[in-house]
């Protein structure tokens, strides 16, 4: 393939490759992101190809396997165009009948479409399911319909429209003008305004600078850079050159996590077609702008997502944050001026580029503009990656697309902004999503990970779990971080296990102070957080487990007990015949009694009692009822 | 150098351009405690003692003073209440580890500290980073170095270039501000056998 030189010779080549493309022409869409090969769409892709050779249809039916559609609860997922017929959960026995019927013969089969929960109604189009219908899909929208492998795809979706048009009709300053005026805010975490970043590294001395694309995406639960790495990576590498030409870089990073394998693939060759058609290498388009791109696999610690801790990482050493107080804008990788932003942040820019920062600045609230992709999972009926304007409430995220809480349970809190982040109460399910909005509730954005609880979740526990988390990836620099995480998470775990007295609460919150003020980075200043959070909302789960040695979530092993109440028991031994300790006593019409000496408080016994028996409890910070006399155990014949 | 004119405790001190606050203070006959400083090293900023805070009222902001470069018209306070409480919980966090460290001690009394505050859990090291650096940037032997992370994190001896280059120097050993504690650490771990 032959460079492409100019912006003629790109809508020439782009008019070429739509032309080339029958609309009519069918052709089967299939989510093949990570989360839905996990779910076998690696299968389902070779029984597509099998199945459209055996029933000789392959001129006419086409096979695209795109990224992530975001519902990864039904995936894999299989769009039919044209006529966009939207199938869901789909395994390789079910192929053979989407090839005949719906391929071939154009019919809708009903047993794999959506059913509206409320209605009962089949959905047939993938934009009417609920999870998608309420969302705005700007940045994540093309995942859908291009395969993240070929780059005529992205063209045919105005692919590099944004790079050419200011390559050739927009100086360096406008590019950054555009950006500054969009207001685009930092997706990663700190919400830090790019056009400013990017401005102080165009200002800075440097004989060098740098533009780099922070994907060492670690925030548990939370994969929205991944999706759009895998199945867009073109955007994000046009968005970078955007920044480079903006600030006056030739060179680029992109450090992603070595986890990501599927997301590495992907760049690799998009970088390589890049350079091959001209979008990237020397003389970019014919206009003289020189730029490459190189990929940087990090070696597994959270902290180098940290801004300086990652440069530090690119430099060949270990990532550990830099306690300079100078901005990395400023003197950043090898100590020249280095603009760094996440995966999402640079896939906005060409959005903002093609269509005007008055376009971008339509969305959102009046200090976060755009949308934001969330990753929304736990106790949550739809799980899955959710794009959505700046300002939609939590409580439309959470009920309208994620649609609540499964199995009758109740909502207790989402926790948002990653492991440093913090968790939102109930009463606060108005709030409107925004950078300041968050912090304010004493939360934050973050990357956009939201995990849902439910009323079984202990916040206790769950202040527990974060902070056992980042004391594991503490790079253990600084002393208020590792030292002071090490005793936040020996008392934390203390009271989760009934050991907690009086005093912890306090030291607990001196501790959480040394750390905000006197941590070296932003991990170590944000660390607290999970335990301050939940102690604004939720100080009473704290007291009763410090104080009547009761978890009000019945969650915490320590402080419960399995107990069987005699009058419900109905003798049916399912739980006898499960207990994995030999912990439960009774036979035949005989009530059952849980040995609290044997019992490990595994939970199978509860799970394993009839729903319409409900015999099995758990009770925490009361003694356990005696055991009915073994004379008495006798079940009369109910009613 | 032009010299700069900055204001520490009320006090007006002069320092040069590209000096650190901790280095202004020091000139001045300013007390500001540290750990991890090493006036032949580059600072560290890991043991976050030399905190101190800048500016007054509502704005005032706290940062590590061996790495902050003093600059003009800058209003620094090493004492307060706050600075005073964070050192103090800095301390206790260290004593956990090294409860009978002789630096610890004496600024474990002339802040307060309490050497039972913290679960103890003994490992004489308290990552300072004076002996790694020390042999790194001054006698570029790289013969000790940290490894593992976080609250795992250890130093250790590479044993090809500590046989080869250690026997002679030993410079690190009175760097070390828990080099009292060697002893009865390796006595301990002995007697845990």
């Amino acid at each position: 393939m032959a460079k492409i030189n100019s912006p003629v010779e790109l809508e020439e080549f782009r008019k070429a490759i739509l032309n080339r493309r029958d609309p009519d022409k069918s052709c089967i869409t299939l989510c093949s992101g990570s989360a839905c090969n996990a779910s076998g769409s690696a299968a389902v892709a070779r029984c597509l190809e099998e199945e459209i050779e055996k029933q000789g249809l392959s001129e006419s039916v086409e096979i695209r396997k795109t990224g992530c559609h975001g519902f990864c609860e039904r995936g894999p997922i299989i769009v039919n165009n044209p006529g966009g017929v939207c199938y869901l959960q789909i395994q390789p026995e079910d192929v053979p009948e989407i090839i005949s019927e719906t391929a071939k013969e154009k019919r809708v089969i009903d047993r794999l479409l959506y059913t509206d929960p409320e209605s009962g109604e089949k959905i047939t189009h993938e934009g009417d399911i609920p999870f998608y219908k309420n969302q705005q899909r700007m940045v994540f929208g093309p995942n859908l319909s291009i395969d993240p492998k070929s780059i005529d795809d992205y063209l045919a979706i105005d692919g590099y429209a944004a790079l050419s048009k200011a390559l050739t009709g927009m100086s360096d300053i406008e590019v950054l003008e555009e950006v500054k005026k969009s207001n685009l805010r930092g997706r990663g975490g700190g919400g830090f305004p790019a056009g400013q970043k990017w401005e102080g590294s165009r200002n800075a001395a440097g004989e060098a600078k740098y533009v780099i694309v922070n994907a060492d995406e670690g925030d548990p639960g939370a994969y929205m850079d991944r999706a759009i790495l895998e199945g867009n990576p073109h955007s994000i590498l046009e968005g970078l050159t955007l920044g480079a030409y903006a600030i006056g870089a030739h060179e680029g990073y992109v450090y992603v996590r070595q986890e990501y394998p599927l997301a590495v693939e992907n760049l690799l060759l998009a970088i390589e077609k890049a350079e091959e058609y001209g979008f990237l290498g020397k003389n970019i388009l014919g206009t003289g702008f020189d730029f490459k791109v190189i990929v940087h696999q990090g070696a597994g610690a959270f902290v180098c997502g940290e801004s300086t801790a990652l440069m530090t990482a690119l430099e060949g050493r270990v990532g550990e944050p830099r306690p300079k107080y100078v901005r990395s804008n400023i003197k950043g990788l090898w100590n020249q001026p280095s603009v760094l932003n996440n995966v999402e942040t640079w896939a906005n820019v060409p959005l903002i580029i093609n269509k005007g920062a008055d376009w971008f600045t339509q969305f959102g609230t009046e200090g976060s503009k755009g949308t934001k992709i969330f990753s929304l999972v736990g106790k949550i009926t739809n799980t899955g990656l959710v794009e959505v304007p700046m300002g939609t409430t939590l409580k439309d995220i959470i009920y309208k697309i994620g649609g609540g809480i499964p199995g009758g349970k109740k909502f207790k809190a989402v926790q948002t902004g990653g492991p440093s982040g913090g968790c939102i109460p109930e009463n606060l399910l108005d709030l409107e999503v925004g950078f300041d909005e968050l912090t304010k509730a004493g939360s934050m954005m973050g990357s956009g990970g939201m995990i849902v609880l439910d009323e079984d979740t202990c916040m206790v526990d769950v202040a527990r779990y974060f902070i056992e988390f980042l004391t594991d990836e503490s790079c253990g620099k600084c002393t208020p971080c590792r030292e002071g995480l090490r005793q936040m998470l020996r008392i934390l775990t203390n009271i989760t296990e009934g050991r907690g007295q009086e005093g912890d609460l306090e030291l607990l919150e001196t501790l959480a102070e040394t750390a905000t003020e006197a941590a070296l980075c932003a991990l170590g200043k944000s660390a607290p957080n999970p335990f301050l959070s939940t102690l604004r909302y939720f100080r009473d789960e704290y007291v009763a487990h410090i104080e009547e040695k009761r978890c009000p979530a019945l969650s915490c092993k320590e402080l419960i007990n399995f107990y069987i109440d005699p009058e419900k028991c109905r003798g049916c031994g399912s739980c006898l015949r499960k207990c994995p300790a030999d912990a439960i006593i009774g036979g035949k019409k005989l009530i059952h009694i849980v040995d609290q000496d044997k019992c490990t408080k595994c939970g199978t016994c509860f799970d394993a009692c009839p729903d319409k028996f409900a015999a099995v409890t758990k009770l925490s910070g009361v003694p356990v009822p005696a055991a009915v006399p073994e004379e008495e155990r006798t079940i009369k014949k109910s009613k | 150098m032009s010299e700069i004119l900055l204001e520490i405790d009320g006090q007006k001190v002069k320092a040069k351009t590209g000096m650190t606050v901790l280095e202004a203070a020091k000139a001045a006959g300013i007390r500001i405690p540290t750990l991890c400083y090493h006036e032949k090293l580059e600072p560290y900023g890991g043991c976050r003692l030399c905190i101190v805070e800048l500016g007054a009222g509502e704005r005032k902001k706290i940062v590590v003073s061996c790495v902050y470069l003093a600059e003009e018209g800058l209003v620094v306070t090493t004492r307060s209440e706050k600075i005073d409480r964070i050192r103090r919980t800095i301390i206790e966090l260290y004593l956990a580890h090294a409860p009978d460290a002789f630096e610890l001690l004496e600024l474990a009394k002339e802040y307060g500290a309490d050497r039972d505050r913290f679960a103890k859990e003994a490992s004489f090291c308290v990552h300072c980073g004076l002996c790694v650096r020390y042999c790194a940037e001054v006698k570029k032997k790289f013969a000790v170095g940290f490894v593992d992370r976080g609250t795992r994190k250890e130093i250790s001896f590479v044993p090809e270039i500590a046989a080869e280059e250690c026997w002679d120097c030993k410079e690190c050993f009175p760097l070390c501000p828990t080099e009292a504690l060697q002893a009865a650490f390796v006595l301990m771990r002995a007697l845990s056998l």
